[in-house]
């Protein structure tokens, strides 16, 4: 399984992983549903911790999509709370 | 965050499915797709341009309201020691607007700096990918058929589009926050334009507009306990007798030493 951490780069996990992986997702998502910010910051960085720790980084020269993409590590509890709705640079 | 993870993932493969379709032939694909890949690198490029202008407008501003700090704060010291206490205080009230403005300033310099380390970095990664990508479609050339380069372009054309994805969010968290930040840099040039931290003694005794705004915006039991804390440094209460003009050398005993150093205590900086 391979896990983009956006703006950090993509990682590499066991599959056995995926579970753990959407736990801590889940978990950082229902505080988000919450409406209050309180523990979002430890439960997100946790989730991004894990990944982390437990999957190997891609090298440059290895061109592949991922499974699952996370947003950035500054990525704050306003943010999480609206969608995104730009588009980037990739030409139309 | 689901929304954003999700989302993501759909623009991404819309987008490079896009590029694919553009050309028939697998070989053209992939020339058409690192042409792509290469301007966009270019924008990236002029994105890191914008952040860092952006940045520049902003540390000149910073140490044009430096040195209006300073000169407040010389001023306040001579008119008090001149015995013009409401001048002194007028000083004070300009000084410490100027000082709200220049820690927002500061704040504000320091998340742009990061911003832009960040995109280099991606800029960075995004140009080993694109390389790594013609070694690739050199490779898918010479080597396969139509049919299986087909869906190894398609590999490395997501591998790709996906960075390009990544820095173009990095990028556009990046325009946002210069976006927020231009609206407070404008407003500092607003005051600026009003006179606001100009030469305090050509203002006169009357209280103007500026004056009034100026009350409202500034901390009051700040000015309050500097202006005190400054009258004390000057070692007296404020002389109103034959009160000397606004001059570089008053009588009290440590004021030509003040005026040197006329920032020690800018309190609440």
């Amino acid at each position: 399984m391979i896990v983009r951490i956006s703006g950090e780069g993509q990682y590499r996990l066991a599959d056995d992983d995926a579970e753990r992986v959407d736990g801590l997702r889940r978990e950082a998502l229902a505080i988000v549903d919450s409406g209050s910010d309180e523990g979002f910051v430890d439960a997100f960085a946790a989730l991004l911790d894990y990944v982390r720790a437990q999957g190997t980084l891609l090298g440059d020269d290895e061109l592949q999509g991922s499974d699952v993409i996370l947003p950035p590590a500054d990525f704050s509890f306003e943010e999480a709370g609206r969608e995104f709705t730009g588009e980037g640079l990739i030409p139309d | 965050m689901a929304g954003l993870t999700g989302r993501m993932s759909t623009v991404v493969k819309a987008k490079v499915s896009k590029l694919l379709d553009r050309a028939e032939d697998p070989g053209e694909t992939l020339d058409y797709s690192y042409q792509k890949q290469v301007e966009q690198l270019q924008n990236v490029k002029k994105g890191i341009a914008d952040v860092v202008t952006a940045k520049k407008r902003l540390q000149m501003q910073e140490s044009s309201l430096q040195q209006s700090v300073v000169k407040l704060d010389t001023q306040a010291r001579q008119a008090l020691s001149g015995g013009q206490e409401d001048l002194a205080r007028t000083a004070l009230e300009r000084k410490n607007v100027a000082q709200t403005e220049l820690q927002g300033l500061d704040t504000q310099v320091a998340e742009l700096e990061e911003q832009q380390q960040k995109l280099t970095d991606s800029e960075q990664k995004l140009r080993a990918k694109i390389e790594a990508f013609r070694t690739k479609k050199e490779v898918i050339k010479a080597q396969y058929s139509a049919a299986e380069a087909q869906v190894r372009i398609s590999e490395a054309a997501t591998g790709v589009g996906e960075q390009m994805a990544d820095v173009g969010l990095a990028m556009q968290r990046a325009v946002d926050k210069t976006e927020n930040m231009k609206a407070r840099a404008d407003a500092v040039s607003e005051l600026e334009a009003a006179g606001t931290f100009d030469d305090i003694t050509q203002l006169g005794g009357g209280e103007d507009d500026i004056d009034r705004q100026l009350k409202q915006l500034s901390s009051q039991p700040a000015v309050d306990s500097e202006l005190e804390k400054m009258k004390s440094e000057l070692g007296s209460g404020a002389p109103r007798a034959p009160a000397p003009q606004i001059a570089a050398a008053g009588e009290a005993p440590a004021d030509g030493e003040e005026a040197q150093q006329p920032i020690e205590n800018g309190g609440q900086a």
